[in-house]
């Protein structure tokens, strides 16, 4: 059954397509853990996600909704400059990680990428051990010691929660583990290189509603430590997990856009936007 | 019946009978070598001495086709496989890359007794080293190389994009990527493709005709270690006829009374080998793979 | 922060923005693995060059003209004077020997090809396939091998009696070579036509054809760029081959008057001559001649290949 995505109300295309003004904090404001500015993404010639302004605070879990297709992964991998591998992919406006522009002038994406971590859509543990997966990014990064590989590998394992599951043998091969365990092996092994920001592209959609519920409980312990950005297409899941949602769509050119963003309390009771509140209710996407 | 009916059913004969007679055939090629070495064929055949008073064995020339085998996958396998590497991960598409490309194409489809040709010119007639190992390694690279780059771009190239993206996303480099979780990964492809040409090479004979010479050894003392030493089993400057040159010089020259028979031995050896190899790749690659998956 | 270990990981973060180190400037894996790919673009012009020269200089240094390579007496001896250095006899042999060698192995190959994709049975591909793959393996020598004791004498005993007198000859050279050919030709046929969507398999069966309306209608038109590329590349084959053409060709440098006459190739002469001339004498000068136009030809069925791919992939 496929489902046409409403027009935009009249006039929010040529709105939301006016260049925005960029956001100056309030005085004695914190400034935002991640902060886009006029984010624009091009493929070759065509745009796909046209100007988001968006902020992320510390410490929060923000979620990214939208129908299929409107850019929300695009701009995910945007903020840990992922898009860079992607041939003839441009990125232009700021994406601003405590302040520094990610996408400055001599900044490293391998240095963007320490800070900012990412879980995929299916996980993709590497064959080799559990050990191994969860000790890869640190010794990457120049980690040789063992001991301190042990307690970095024990620690990420218990912050994920599935140190337990998997204490008996590091050694076994990560592939023979469940979907659910996989996929928090993989966030184990985002969290052993110790990012202040963690994407999650639709983390859950390939997994059992048992293991999406431990993550989602999972995630809850690791927004005391970590600022966590997640896309996903489940409604109720946002609702439940999210501090801060925003809203995507493609607006009547094709272009993914941002309608709206704001505490989840709001958006799921009282959005601005008829299109948001459209969305919520189930009414498209 | 209509005739289309009747097409149909001739079609489907003829096909079959394609299929048959061609399997029939390499049967009979296999059966026919290992009939007519009956007799010949033996442990002690392999690894004795050629003679023309008796019949004699094959030894020193088996020993040169392993020997050049293996210097031949020494020189090309890290140079094929960082060719690969390279085709794969960082070429982009531009002029450059097609050339490289073009010229891939173009030098494995140089018939192999031109680059015996060009062998004979550059390794044993410029360098003045005469008839060796090393020439007859260096003229196999001029195909062999090619081939390996090729096949190690397919084997890092079938590895998903998934694996590339988790470990740049956890702050790898490109180069930590590759060596880390790419490689690894492709190895049980790299690993066929080095059997597979490995075969190729073992069964070559018009690239070494004029490089690693023809002459048939009498006896190798594999005692003598010096490397320098041309007469040295162990050297790379030692005149290496291989088994395939054999069997051809054989018949050139006539040797001996026993050509028949030597020859139908030996190329029943070289058929034996060549299923031993074809075995080889595919089991081992399979091998490799379900270990790398750790099911 | 992880709780226990406080800190952070010693040299994980640092500055997010800083100058390249310089072994980060010289990028030492990319410059590396481009070498050993760009070495085959030198090996090329090496071989190019070196098969070039060496073949021009039969015009260049004996002062042969270039027209008399076209004549067809090739009378290279010094000795018995007057030489002519006629390579007709060669390259009709080649050309020749290609051709016969194509006709009887394209309706083999493309027939189990299509027995491999169409009609087989799992049990019988898992004994093609691997059959195809010891095909390919078999030396060229042992080939040459069996031809000489098999099939030359079974020439010369049964077709005498039809009146021909067949042993080593052009129709012999032409059987050897073609099954040399025929699973090169077959994987590759056996690739094109397993390319094509099973839709099109579907949508005519389910106009109530037969599979070998199928099959000739659709399938074969669809994969022809495929199959006639098969093809090429199975007579590119037997253009190169050497050892198993000399032992059962008959080596006569003459222009055989009919398929059951010996007669020679370019590669089966340079086989035969290049251990007994002196490099730098007219006689090796024009072995080097013939190498020069064996290259010249293979590299006209590659850029032939390179154009039937293109058309293939502009349908």
């Amino acid at each position: 059954m496929s489902i046409t995505i409403p027009a935009p109300r009249e006039g929010l295309t040529e709105e939301l397509s006016r260049p925005r003004a960029a956001i100056v904090p309030a005085e004695g404001a914190e400034v935002a853990k991640l902060r886009t500015v006029g984010l624009s993404v091009h493929y070759g010639t065509r745009l796909v996600v046209g100007d988001v302004s968006l902020e992320v605070r510390a410490d929060t879990i923000t979620a990214f909704i939208g129908p299929s297709g409107c850019g929300k992964s695009t701009i995910l991998r945007s903020l840990d400059r992922l898009n860079d591998l992607i041939p003839g992919a441009r990125v232009s406006g700021r994406v601003l990680l405590d302040g520094q522009d990610i996408y400055g002038q001599g900044v490293r994406p391998v240095e963007v990428r320490r800070r900012v971590g990412m879980v995929f859509q299916r996980p993709n543990p590497f064959p080799m051990s559990i050990f191994e997966n969860v000790a890869y990014g640190p010794r990457r990064h120049g980690l040789r010691d063992r001991r301190r590989l042990e307690e970095v590998v024990e620690q990420s394992l218990l912050q994920a929660a599935l140190w337990d599951e998997v204490k008996g043998d590091l050694g076994r091969p990560a592939l023979a583990l469940s979907g659910g365990q996989q996929q928090r092996l993989c966030i184990a092994r985002a969290l052993a290189v110790e990012p202040d920001v963690i994407l999650m592209d639709e983390p859950c959609s390939s997994l059992d509603p048992l293991a999406t519920m431990r993550i989602e409980e999972l995630l809850q312990t690791l927004k005391a430590s970590f600022t966590i950005v997640i896309v996903t297409h489940n409604l109720q899941q946002a609702a439940r997990v999210s501090d801060a949602t925003a809203f995507f769509t493609l607006g009547a050119d094709r272009v993914g856009r941002l309608v709206e963003e704001g505490p989840t309390a709001r958006i799921f009771t009282s959005p601005r936007e008829g299109l948001t509140a459209d969305y919520v209710a189930g009414r498209f996407g | 019946m209509t005739r289309t009916i009747v097409a149909d059913r001739l079609a489907t004969a003829a096909l079959w009978a394609a299929g048959l007679a061609v399997v029939a055939v390499l049967a009979a090629i296999i059966a026919h070598f290992l009939l007519a070495s009956i007799g010949t064929l033996s442990l002690s055949f392999l690894v004795s001495d050629p003679s023309t008073a008796s019949l004699g064995g094959i030894g020193p020339l088996l020993w040169n086709s392993i020997y050049i085998l293996v210097l031949t996958l020494l020189i090309t396998v890290p140079l094929g496989v960082l060719g690969g590497i390279y085709m794969a991960e960082y070429a982009a598409e531009n002029p450059l890359t097609q050339a490289i490309r073009f010229c891939q194409e173009l030098i494995s489809s140089v018939p192999s007794i031109v680059v015996g040709m060009f062998g004979l010119a550059l390794f044993v007639g410029l360098t003045h080293w005469g008839y060796t190992a090393l020439g007859g390694s260096l003229a196999l690279t001029i195909f062999n190389l090619p081939l390996l780059s090729r096949l190690t771009e397919q084997a890092i190239r079938a590895v998903p994009a998934d694996e590339r993206s988790g470990s740049l996303a956890l702050g790898a480099t490109k180069w930590q990527t590759i060596r880390h979780v790419v490689l690894p990964l492709a190895i049980p492809g790299i690993v066929s493709g080095i059997i597979l040409s490995g075969g190729r090479i073992f069964g070559e004979a018009a690239a070494l005709l004029f490089t690693s010479g023809l002459a048939t050894p009498s006896h190798y003392d594999f005692l003598d270690l010096d490397l320098t030493d041309p007469r040295s089993p162990w050297s790379p400057f030692h005149p290496a006829t291989t088994l395939s040159v054999y069997v051809w010089n054989l018949n050139a020259e006539g040797l001996g009374h026993f050509v028949r028979q030597i020859a139908d031995a030996s190329s029943a050896t070289l058929v034996l080998l060549v299923l031993v190899f074809d075995v080889a790749a595919r089991g081992l690659g399979r091998l490799l793979q379900r270990r790398l998956m750790g099911a | 922060m992880l709780p226990s270990t406080g800190q952070a990981l010693p040299g994980l973060h640092s500055a997010l923005a800083r100058p390249l180190s310089w072994t980060e400037r010289l990028d030492l894996p990319r410059r590396i693995t481009f070498a050993a790919a760009a070495a085959v673009v030198l090996l090329v012009g090496l071989l190019l060059g070196a098969i070039t020269w060496n073949g021009i200089q039969l015009f260049v240094a004996g002062g042969v003209p270039v027209s008399q390579i076209l004549t067809a007496t090739w009378a290279p001896d010094p000795t018995s004077p007057p030489t002519n250095y006629g390579l007709l006899p060669f390259i009709f042999g080649t050309v020749g020997l290609m051709a016969v060698a194509a006709l009887i192995a394209t309706p083999l190959s493309i027939g189990l090809a299509l027995f491999m994709s169409e009609i087989a049975p799992p049990w019988a591909r898992r004994i093609t396939q691997p059959a195809m793959e010891v095909f390919v393996g078999i030396p060229s020598v042992v080939w040459g091998w069996l031809g000489l004791t098999t099939l030359v004498p079974f020439l010369r005993e049964y077709l005498s009696g039809l009146g021909f007198v067949v042993g080593f000859s052009w129709f012999a050279g032409g059987v050897v070579v073609s099954l040399m050919i025929l699973p090169t030709i077959t994987t590759i046929a056996y690739d094109s036509l397993v390319a094509i969507p099973a839709d099109l398999r579907t949508g005519s069966l389910a106009l109530a054809t037969t599979r070998w309306q199928t099959i000739r209608h659709v399938l074969l038109p669809t994969a022809a760029a495929g199959l006639a590329t098969a093809v090429v590349l199975g007579m590119m084959r037997a253009a190169g081959e050497a050892l198993a053409v000399q032992m059962v060709i008959g080596n006569a440098p003459v222009i055989p008057t009919s398929l059951t006459r010996p007669m020679t190739t370019l590669t089966s002469q340079i086989t035969l001559d290049m251990g007994n001339t002196v490099a730098g004498e007219p006689w090796n000068d024009a072995l080097w001649t013939m190498g020069l136009v064996l290259l010249l030809i293979s590299f006209g069925f590659v850029i032939l290949v390179r154009l039937l791919g293109r058309r293939g992939s502009a349908r």
